[in-house]
Order: structure tokens, then sequence, then C-alpha cells
């Protein structure tokens, strides 16, 4: 095994080191910001009144979720082909955060459901799938963190198919539901000036979150990996 | 050519040794038939049953039955190292995996056999087997679509800790469409007025799963399972 390619590159990080947080400071501020947007300065909603406030966290969570899950599914495939670590990493960061931005907007949706349609969960399309999508990578993380280091690639082609069985929802839950729309005519693009800057806001806040934390996981999966491989071809060599 | 003659080899291997034991076969069909028993047990008992609650309880039970025997049809692999020498022959891996998808497949065919006329028997309300030709179509399909991904991840599975616990965890998430289509089929076929229209369109999705993910069993197989 070329151990110089095991070393651990110190100086690496400084390039980026940076970025994580100017990222996390962006989030705070926008968070601060988005907070005084949708509770001080956006008007009340027509129907659904005080309650329709908490889309605007809903949908900023669910992007990250379906960004986290693309990110995770991508590296996946990336990485079966490929066999590289550090596309292994990318993958751990994605799932992580989409188990994490999942149970928001989980959660988030359940309150609006109950608002809006009077149950806490109905088996709709939207829904059916986002919660599909989550238990895949709730599954992910646990045979990451149970099945040991030998599970990368197992794990891997768990997300692989199991964004690929998600699809399948999309024909299988009845067509007609009444879960807000998105496209031309939908909610976010019939919004006041007001509630579509404080939506466009959450947006980009939850997603300079979402940079900042993904940097920082794939940095501390690499740390973990390159230990991994350093305790490994030290055992090879017989120094442990 | 020669992967479907190694593919039939790989196969005849399974079930002759399955065949000498048949420790799966009478565990995985006994378990199914308990399952049986437990789901009825379980309803209110003036022999009355909501007849849409049978393709549920069929297909949670050849769920839970077919990964009883899917883990311990690859357990034995493990246990004297000859999934490493099935993967050192000659023969092409694609044909391994062949081979042992199908194994599997006739596996959970066999429990759907026996838990499908069971729950015919103790639920008559439910009406399971009054349109014989589309079940049994829809049960291999569904029984298809079950040993081609289950195949992939228990024998991905072999490599890693706590396998037993992992495999339905791994699998079921992935498995849920093809479920949630194999029981809508069913339920289509035996409620009191059949929706045949409906019952073959959950068929087609059903076929369009075993499709893609054979097509993608087949591409991953290899990088999933070889070291």
């Amino acid at each position: 095994m070329n151990s110089q390619n095991n070393q651990p590159n110190v100086a690496r990080g400084s390039a980026t080191s940076w970025l994580v947080p100017l990222l996390t400071l962006l989030a705070a501020v926008g968070f601060a910001t988005c907070v005084w947007m949708v509770f001080v300065v956006t008007p009340v909603a027509d129907v659904l009144f005080f309650n329709q406030k908490i889309m605007y966290f809903h949908v900023a969570n669910a992007f990250m979720l379906f960004l986290s899950v693309f990110v995770c599914g991508f590296a996946s495939v990336v990485f079966l082909k490929k066999r590289d670590g550090k596309w292994d990493d990318i993958a751990i960061a994605g799932a992580e955060l989409a188990v994490m931005f999942g149970i928001v907007v989980l959660i988030t949706g359940s309150i609006w459901a109950k608002v809006s349609w009077d149950v806490w969960w109905k088996w709709e399309k939207r829904l059916t799938m986002s919660l599909l999508l989550w238990l895949v990578l709730v599954a992910y993380v646990i045979v990451r963190r149970f099945a040991g280091a030998s599970s990368d690639r197992l794990a891997a082609g768990l997300a692989v198919f199991g964004c690929v069985g998600i699809p399948f929802i999309y024909f299988m839950v009845e067509k007609s539901d009444n879960h807000p729309q998105a496209g031309k005519d939908g909610v976010v693009a019939t919004l006041a000036t007001d509630m579509k800057l404080a939506f466009w806001g959450s947006v980009l806040t939850f997603f300079f979150w979402f940079v900042a934390m993904l940097i920082s996981r794939i940095h501390s999966a690499r740390a973990e990996r390159e230990v991994r491989e350093l305790r490994e071809s030290a055992m090879d060599a017989g120094v442990l | 050519m020669n992967t479907l003659r190694c593919a039939i080899t790989v196969l005849r291997k399974d079930l002759l040794v399955e065949l000498r034991s048949r420790e799966i076969i009478y565990t995985a069909v006994f378990f199914a038939a308990l399952l049986v028993v437990i789901f009825t047990v379980a309803l209110p008992r003036d022999g009355r049953v909501d007849d849409r609650m049978a393709p549920g309880m069929l297909w949670a039970t050849i769920a839970f039955a077919g990964t009883i025997g899917l883990g311990r049809a690859f357990d034995r692999e493990r246990e004297d190292d000859t999934m490493r020498a099935l993967l050192l022959s000659p023969a092409p891996r694609l044909a391994v995996f062949l081979g042992k998808a199908v194994a599997i497949t006739m596996l959970i065919l066999l429990v759907a056999a026996v838990a499908t006329p069971l729950f015919g028997l103790f639920l008559t309300s439910a009406r399971l087997l009054e349109h014989p030709l589309p079940l049994v179509v829809l049960l291999v399909l569904g029984a298809l679509g079950f040993g081609v991904v289950g195949s992939v991840f228990a024998a991905a599975l072999l490599r890693v800790r706590s396998r037993d616990v992992l495999l339905p965890i791994v699998l079921y998430p992935i498995l849920i469409p093809l479920f949630f289509a194999a029981t809508n089929a069913t339920l289509a076929l035996c409620v009191t007025d059949p929706n045949m229209a409906k019952a073959w369109y959950w068929i087609s999705l059903l076929a369009g799963y075993d499709g893609v993910f054979l097509v993608l069993s087949l591409w991953l197989f290899e990088s999933l399972v070889i070291e």
C-alpha cells in the first residue's frame, strides 16, 4: 500500500477553513432576519392566518432534504463505481443531513397538516415520498453506525436502490392531492412580495447552513477514514 | 450462454443443498403458518373480517417469512466461506447473482403458496382465491422483486457485523414500493366487487419495479459484493 496517499494533509484544511465560519455566520444572521421577516414584516395570510408562517421553514427545509438526498445518492453512485473514499465521505455527510432536515420537514409538515386538513398525517403523494426517502436515509445512517467499517459499499447500495424506488410512489398514491402545489400558479409564485422575500431568504439561510454542515461533516468523515486507513496500514506493516 | 448455464448450475446447487436438509423450507413455511395464525387471532373473533385487511396481512407474512429464509440462505454461504469460493470461481458473477436470486424467488413463492391458501381458509370473507390467474401473476412478480433486491443485499451484508438485525432494516425501505403495489393489486382482486383494470394497473407497476431493480442489481451486484 502506498503510504504517501495515507498521510493526513494538515495544510489541506486551510484553503477552506474560513468558509465554514463564514457560512455559519451568514446562516445565523439570515436566521435572525428570517424570524423577524416572518413574524413582523410579512402579512398574515388569508386562509390559514398565522399558521401559514410555518411554511417559510417547512419548505426551505424540504428543499434542503431533497438536496441532501441528491448529494448522498449521487456520491454513492460515484463511490460504487470509482471506489474512492472521498465520495463516501460526501455520501455520509449528505445522508446525515437528510435525516436531520427530514425530521424538521416531517414535524413542521404534521403541524401544518393538523391545522389545514385537521389530521396529523395523510398518505398523500408528497408526504409518502418524503417519509420513504427519510426512512431510506435513516436506514443508511443505522447501517453506517452499527455494521462496522466495511459497510461503506452496502450503505451506498442502499442509498442508490432506495432513491430509485421513490419515483414508483409517484404512480402509486392517488392523483388528487391537496398539498400546496409548486409551479407557475403554485403557492410560492403567488405569494405577496414581502412573503416571497421572507420565503427565499429562508431558503438561502438554510442553504448556507446546509453547505456549512456538509463541509464540516465531510471533513470529519475524511478524518475518521484516514485514521482507519492509517491504522490498517500500520497493522499491515506490523507496527500495531 | 455461458452465464445462463452457470446460473442454472448455481441454482441447482442451492436447491440441492436445501433439499438435502430442507431446513429453510420447513422453518420459513412453518413461520409463515405461525404468522397467519397470529394475524388471524389478532382480529375480532366473531369470524367476520373486513375483506380489505387480508392483502396487507398476506404481504406482511410474505415479507417476514421471506426475510427469515433469505437470511438463512446466505448465512449458509458464509459458514464455510463458500460465498468467497463462489465469487472466486470462473463463473461470471452475474451468473452467481442470477442463480441465487432465482433460488430465493422460488423460496418466497413457496412461502406465498402456503400463506395465501391459509389466509383464504381462515378469512373466508376475504375471497383471496377468487381470481387465481392475476393472483399467481402478482405473487410471482412480487416474489421476483423481493428475491432480486433481497439477494443483492443479503450478499452484501455477508461482510458486515450484526447482519441479522440489519437485513430487514436495509431491505424494507427499498421494498416498500413493491409491497405497496402488491398489497393494492391483491386488494383490487379480493374485495366484494373486484376491479380487474385496477388490479392489472398495480401488476404492471410491480412488473416495472421488477424490471428497474433487476437492471440496477445486475449493474451494481459486483461492486456491492466483491471485496
